[in-house]
């Protein structure tokens, strides 16, 4: 499992390449990338600054990732999140997951990215013209953490 | 003695992003810490008010009001979390 939260871009092919490199028994590689938009709840986004809790964030993340071990059949899981100033267009979320077939990677990367969005603690702050603003949790996004829930 | 921090909207609007302090010995659980610095009146008041969406982790797990607090404790205060 690997684990970073860092201020600088990644290379998103580069990181997918040494992911995977050299495993054999992998069979499929899903993959999220969340990018910043310039839009958000209809008013311009022209920079964004993504605030975190520096150790939680990482412990956070890493139980994410422990917790879809525990639910598919997964080989590794690879997350990098992005802090700091950040530009319309700009990377902020890689999320990949390996397995041998695709639909336990498919599941865990979105059950993974769920989970992040309403349990890792970062927050966005954005700037518009009309000054700047914090973001506020969405209930659709706690919805879809919610369809993960065991029953 | 216990730490605070305080993230995003609560860190501009207190004015602060970390404190250390000795709450009196009644002080037990997040919830009365909570209480506790709402006592403060202001910002702490109206930002710490119940009705408020505040999520408060202990020892960097996300935990509820009743949660107790170890000595020595890192509490943090933030709104809910927006990352992804």
């Amino acid at each position: 499992m690997t684990v970073r939260v860092q201020q600088a871009d990644f290379d998103f092919g580069a990181e997918i390449a040494a992911f995977r490199a050299g495993n054999p028994r992998i069979g499929a590689v899903a993959s999220f990338l969340g990018l910043v938009r310039d839009v958000n709840d209809d008013a311009a986004v022209r920079e964004m600054t993504l605030e975190h809790y520096p150790g939680m964030t990482e412990k956070a993340l890493e139980d994410i990732v422990a917790e879809a071990k525990t639910r598919w059949d997964i080989y590794d899981a690879l997350v990098i999140h992005r802090v700091g100033p950040l530009l319309p267009c700009d990377q902020i979320v890689l999320v990949a997951v390996s397995s041998a077939h695709r639909g336990e990677a498919f599941a865990a990367c979105e059950f993974i990215m769920d989970y992040l969005k309403t349990r890792a603690p970062f927050w966005k702050k954005e700037d518009t013209p009309a000054g700047a603003r914090w973001v506020d949790a969405r209930e659709t996004d706690d919805q879809a953490a919610q369809r993960w829930q065991k029953r | 003695m216990i730490t605070i921090l305080y993230f995003a909207r609560l860190r501009e609007t207190l004015g602060t992003d970390r404190e250390q302090i000795a709450p009196s010995p009644e002080v037990a659980t997040v919830g009365q810490l909570a209480a506790w610095l709402r006592a403060r009146g202001g910002a702490w008041e109206s930002e710490l008010a119940p009705e408020k969406p505040v999520r408060v982790a202990v020892n960097q797990e996300m935990a509820s009001a009743d949660a107790p607090l170890p000595d020595g404790a890192e509490v943090a205060f933030f709104p809910p979390v927006t990352g992804g």
